[in-house]
């Protein structure tokens, strides 16, 4: 029954993005306008209520990876000049771009109309679009300053100045583009149905907090994460498919059972462990493997972070429209100083009641690498939890060496076993 | 019948086998170099183990007289080394017979079999008393004297060098991939003989009577563990299956039993290990997917300076100002040798400079896996360099203060040492 | 040639290069100390690459002092263990200089954002040294002056406030506007020197301009600028230096951090002559003087808004990526451009693609490669320059 109704998520959530990409391909022979946006601190209740789609370059490319494409769209990109030193995110969305922009799922992408550059967390974004407005000709950029979160608190300055950005920049160029005026009480009303979405979507992530878990909080969290940071969130369509993933987990939960891995429901919880970094999507499932097969399961992530810590009690707000969507600009993992980052980890290692803690070091994203090594040291020293440290990337196949992540993982799996007595 | 316990490391350059008794002593140890055929790799290094553990037996039972039991191990070595020779010219004619050389088959027999004739005396020699040998592995002895033979045998106009050496890299491969057995018992009488004729004045009857019972005794291998770089191609189940990190630290708790922190310097890779006061690991770093600075780049560095590894370590302490040495690529250390051979660098400066390099990588790992509190073990292949162990003594002197450092030449079987510990306890909570 | 320097000190070329040498190579930071010895209650501000209003810590009586790595000379011990293989080589030394005390002279640092990795050291600063002053410097990417300029004024004012409480030296307008002078002269002068050397490269090689420029580190703006004034009189009185028709480059990715002096040696032994860089960027960010009448403050925020250098990390609204380098190619004469960039240095090597494209656009030649701050060995660079310096003057010949 449980297995039935955990297809019914994953085919929801195919569904929505299939019927996304069919709109986006006939979007432009419909007259309807095109926004190209990133996932950390987007917009995009005020981007729909424009009536424009929104195309999330991070998501085709984290797509590829997934089907196996990335590889050659980064020999494309670097055929053409990029260095084989940075992001592959950006190489694999220039190479697909190169290549024919045939999305994620065989449609056609259509040209932005505007290229909304939400500078939040990543200085990489910045270049990423100057570069997509070099390979688009003229298109119009608008850019969004969200200041950096050093200390890790919204100082009123900042926020105003996210919110002024997006009265003079943002606002009037989603105008000029769509043709539509300003519309708060719209925008109202789909920040009402994120809220009830994102109240979901932590009932959903906090449900880890059972032993067994009833759901992995990496692996298969970056599913559940997947309406609500990208293109849905605002929609009712992300408040049905919260809905249903909140029964059916609620289903598991009552059942004492845990996660459903590709392979089927998981064994035994051996371990209970907590992940810093985004996944890999070349080899997802196999790297996916090498925890489930052991079971070992993730009980809490940063990455499903990166779209915002709902978690920590944020909400998108209908009474402040502008004012909300810049604290949930402001307040994404990734914008947030690394001593934040490190408290925030030493929560959820506490919170979760975790045996361990992974560090997935990703090449690609220097935003969240750069002093990961000295987040596992003090994490050690704080919670006496111990981590393992692997090196790793997004979608950059040359990158994924599948013996020795798993030599590491192995070693790991066995020291906790070994501290706890439970082997030789 | 005795009860042992095994413990198998299959590293990435060589395998590794270290046997135990019930009381955790350990009576027999092996080592061969690592071949594409995994199995046999770990068959021929417990065969090496086990008749090690036999020449234990004979130990116990004369009581140790390291002249005549030496003798007897080296006479022993003689005859494992003649029975290979003898299948590696049993391999080469069949090569020679093949279709590839049907044009000279004839003049490729003649100057095969005059070789293999060469290599028998040469053999002898590697084994007689008071000689030297350059490798234990059949491999690179039989490499060598074939080698040197083939140049002088050869003959461009029928027989070429390379046609010849061509042969050999595929009948050693042959060799090489075939198990051998009960070596002891097969060749221990041969060996026998000549050790008596060596040592006429030695208590010939007893010895007979311990090298008999040695032979005869049953060793009953009630549990084997495996572990190292190619551990998940051992043809074990999964439980008898351990990473070489805990088996590092486990093997340099029992040789240094105040060990807190393991280095480990292999070929591939280099660990850096923190144990608790049982031996078990709390904390553990190796390096990234750059192999930079690990023991395959100072392969690369004696190969470009035309030197035997063991060589480099002794030149670079001849050196009084080092150079500098920035980075430990693999891929650039010729390019990067030759400039700097070529702006007038001494050898010995900048090995100094490298050897130094290679352990500052290393210290960044210490320092990632929590440090140096305590006692030190370096373990792996790079800790027989006596200049990288004067490096990471400087080093971690300057960084940490004085601390022990302990090294063993016995340190490259810490990995299969800990895996054999994994066996005994196994056997043991079975037993309980 | 030599030149007088107070009452009968007379300072020759090459003492002025020991000097500069010794002062952009000293890893102890030696200036610093001594700076703050010659008085009590002295005390100095460290900062990244690329701009920090040096001009409020100057007018609280605190050094400015520019941190641009561990270049070639300093041993990374502790460093590697916070950084993984494919991060740049500035922020290990950096932590390096730091972890071995030599950073021990700075009572603050500043890490402006120039990329991920520079705020993120921001956060293992403060983690590392929990007692320091610390702070990010985000500069604006709006440049309307009343929406980036009033952010960029409200953070202006954070730093007034923060070291006017450091230094115990409240900052008043008059202060600010007399530090900027300050700052504009030196900037002044710098601007002559670039001037100079794009009309005489042959008199103004590279090699020495790295030593005189990397120098204004740690040498507080009013001595920076008299050495800038005394090297600009004694280079031109070397007899030997004359024009060798070599062919005239501009580099560019050098904005964060430094190549080895050796790099630079090689490029000029290979047949370059550099007519312009971003190297040190930060001391000349500001490309016109800045307003000593009115606000200090308004007029800071004006100056970064309206007249900063272009570089990879800044934001570019008009959309035209490469101009600032056409235009230097144009107004230096140069004929080709030299991408030198620190490996895995994200600003640089995301942005070059787009340079590449603008330099295409308009036939300038171009080559690019990588470097570390510790490089080496210069003998792949030495070829690669050595190729492009004789194809690009054939080319200009035909």
């Amino acid at each position: 029954m449980s297995a039935v109704r955990k297809e019914d998520s994953m085919l929801l959530q195919k569904q929505m993005m299939s019927d996304h990409y069919d709109r986006l391909a006939s979007a432009h022979d419909e007259g309807r306008k095109v926004v190209y946006t990133f996932v950390p601190g987007n917009l995009n209740e005020l981007v729909r209520s424009f009536g424009l789609l929104p195309v999330l370059p991070e998501i085709n490319a984290l797509q590829s990876g997934l089907r196996k494409k990335s590889g050659e769209y980064i020999a494309e990109a670097e055929k053409n000049g990029h260095s084989e030193d940075v992001c592959t995110y950006v190489k694999c969305d220039i190479g697909m771009l190169k290549k024919g922009n045939i999305g994620p799922t065989g449609t056609q992408l259509p040209k932005p109309d505007l290229l909304l550059l939400s500078y939040t967390g990543c200085f990489t974004f910045l270049k990423w679009f100057e570069l997509l407005r070099e390979e688009y000709g003229d298109v119009p950029v608008a850019m969004l300053h969200v200041p950096y979160q050093a200390n890790g608190r919204i100082e009123p300055h900042q926020r105003d100045y996210v919110v002024q950005q997006m009265r003079t920049e943002v606002i009037p160029k989603l105008e000029q583009v769509s043709g539509r005026a300003y519309d708060e009480d719209r925008l109202r009303e789909m920040l009402r149905l994120s809220a009830r979405a994102e109240d979901d979507l932590v009932w959903t992530l906090e449900s880890a907090k059972r032993t067994p878990s009833p759901i992995d909080a990496y692996f298969g969290g970056v599913h559940y994460i997947g309406p609500i940071f990208s293109a849905f969130r605002g929609t009712q369509g992300a408040v049905d498919y919260y809905t249903a993933l909140r029964a059916e987990v609620q289903e598991r939960l009552d059942a004492g059972q845990g996660p459903v891995t590709p392979e089927g429901p998981m064994g035994t919880e051996k371990y209970r462990l907590v992940v810093e970094g985004p996944p890999n999507w070349t080899s997802f499932r196999e790297f996916w493997k090498m925890f489930y097969d052991e079971g070992a399961v993730f009980v809490a992530s940063t990455y499903t972070k990166v779209g915002g810590l709902y978690d920590r009690g944020f909400r998108h707000d209908p009474d402040h429209p502008l004012e909300t969507l810049a604290d949930y600009c402001l307040g994404c993992y990734t914008n947030l100083g690394l001593p934040t980052r490190v408290d925030l980890l030493e929560q959820y290692i506490n919170d979760y009641n975790a045996d361990g803690f992974l560090v997935n070091s990703v090449k690609s994203c220097n935003s969240f690498s750069v002093g990961q090594l000295m987040m596992l040291r003090q994490l050690e020293e704080r919670t006496g939890v111990p981590g393992v440290f692997i090196e790793n990337d997004l979608v950059d196949p040359r990158y994924f060496s599948a013996a020795n992540i798993k030599n590491r993982i192995e070693s790991y799996l066995q020291m906790l076993d070994q501290k706890r007595g439970k082997a030789a | 019948m005795i009860d042992v316990f095994v413990g198998i490391d299959l590293g990435s350059t060589t395998t590794k086998a270290v046997v135990l008794d019930n009381d955790g002593n350990v009576i027999g140890r092996g080592i061969t170099n690592s071949r594409s055929n995994y199995d046999v790799a770990a068959l021929i290094v417990r065969e090496e183990a086990f008749v090690r553990t036999r020449f234990t037996l004979v130990e116990r039972s004369i009581g140790v007289d390291a002249g005549v039991i030496s003798a007897l191990e080296r006479n022993l070595k003689l005859q494992q080394h003649l029975e290979l020779l003898a299948r590696l010219q049993e391999a080469m004619s069949m090569l020679a017979a093949g279709p590839k050389h049907r044009g000279h088959a004839g003049d490729l027999k003649t100057r095969l079999d005059e070789i293999a004739a060469g290599m028998e005396p040469l053999a002898r020699q590697h084994f007689a008393a008071g000689a030297t040998r350059r490798s234990d592995f059949f491999r690179d002895l039989a490499a060598a004297d074939y080698m040197h033979l083939a140049e002088q045998l050869a003959d461009p106009k029928h027989i070429a060098f390379d046609v010849l050496c061509g042969v050999f890299d595929a009948a050693i491969l042959a060799v090489e991939n075939l198990p051998v057995e009960h070596a002891f018992e097969r060749h221990i009488g041969a060996a026998l003989e000549a050790t008596l004729a060596e040592h006429p004045d030695c208590d010939a009857d007893g010895l007979r009577r311990a090298v008999e019972e040695a032979r005869g005794e049953e060793l009953v291998e009630l549990e084997t563990v495996g572990t190292g770089y190619g551990r998940a191609r051992l043809p074990f189940p999964k439980e008898q299956i351990r990473s070489e990190i805990l088996c590092h630290g486990l093997g340099a708790h029992a040789m240094f039993p105040e060990t807190r922190t393991v280095l480990d310097i292999g070929g591939q890779d280099t660990k850096a290990i923190q144990v608790d006061a049982s031996g078990i690991v709390t904390s553990f770093q190796m390096n990234d997917r750059c192999a930079a600075g690990c023991g395959r780049y100072l392969g690369y560095i004696a190969d470009e300076m035309n030197l035997a590894l063991h060589e480099l370590g002794p030149l670079a302490q001849e050196s009084r100002t080092r150079v500098k040495i920035n980075s430990t690529c693999t891929v650039f250390a010729g390019a990067e040798l030759r400039e700097r051979l070529s702006l007038g660098q001494k050898r010995e400066d900048i090995l100094s400079g490298l050897h130094r390099a290679i352990i500052l990588r290393a210290m960044s790992l210490l320092a990632r896996s929590g440090g140096i509190n305590d006692q030190l073990t370096f373990t792996g292949g790079v800790a027989r360099n006596p200049a990288a162990v004067a490096a990471l003594r400087d080093l971690v002197g300057e960084n940490y203060g004085a601390r022990t450092i302990n090294t063993s030449p016995d340190s490259i079987y810490t990995g299969s040492l800990g895996a054999a510990l994994f066996a005994l306890r196994a056997a043991e909570r079975k037993a309980a | 040639m030599d030149v007088q320097r107070g009452a009968g000190d007379v300072v020759t070329l090459d003492d002025l290069m020991t000097q500069a040498r010794s002062l952009s190579e000293d890893i102890d930071f030696t200036a610093v100390t001594q700076w703050k010895a010659r008085a009590e209650g002295r005390k100095a501000i460290g900062h990244m690459p690329t701009y920090v209003p040096r001009e409020l810590i100057h007018a609280s009586g605190m050094l400015s002092v520019g941190i641009t790595g561990g270049g070639d000379r300093l041993e990374i011990i502790r460093g590697d263990a916070y950084f993984q293989s494919y991060i740049c080589r500035i922020p290990r030394s950096t932590i390096e200089l730091a972890l071995s005390h030599r950073l021990d002279v700075l009572d603050g640092m500043l890490f402006p954002s120039i990329c991920d990795v520079i705020r993120n050291l921001s956060g293992m600063w403060s983690m590392i040294f929990p007692d320091r002053y610390v702070h990010y410097v985000d500069v604006p990417q709006n440049f309307d002056v009343a929406v980036g300029g009033k952010f960029w004024r409200r953070e202006l004012e954070t730093l007034r406030t923060d070291f006017a409480r450091l230094s115990g030296v409240a900052i008043d307008d008059d202060a600010l506007r007399a530090s900027i002078a300050v700052y504009n002269e030196n900037r002044h002068v710098i601007r002559d020197l670039y001037r100079a050397r794009s009309e005489r490269p042959w008199i103004f090689p590279m090699s020495e301009v790295y030593y005189i420029l990397r120098a204004g580190n740690v040498l507080p703006p009013e001595e920076h600028t008299a050495m800038l004034r005394e090297y600009l009189v004694l280079a031109p009185g070397e007899s030997d230096r004359r024009d060798q028709d070599r062919s005239r480059v501009v580099l560019a990715g050098m904005f964060c951090e430094q190549p080895p002096h050796g790099l630079v040696l090689t490029l000029e032994r290979a047949g370059c002559y550099v007519v312009d860089d971003d190297f040190l960027l930060g001391l000349r960010w500001l490309q016109d003087d800045v307003t000593t009448t009115g606000d200090p403050l308004d007029a800071l925020v004006d100056a970064y808004l309206n007249h900063s250098a272009m570089s990879a990390s800044r934001y570019a609204p008009d959309g035209d990526r490469g101009r600032w380098l056409i235009d230097s190619v144009a107004r230096n004469r140069a004929e080709g451009v030299i991408f030198a960039a620190p490996s895995f240095c994200d600003p640089a090597l995301l942005d070059q693609p787009m340079l590449v494209t603008a330099l295409d656009r308009k036939g300038i030649p171009h080559t690019e490669f990588k470097y570390a701050e510790d490089t080496g060995q210069f003998a792949v660079i030495r070829e690669q320059a050595g190729t492009f310096s004789d194809s690009i003057r054939l080319w200009s010949e035909a």
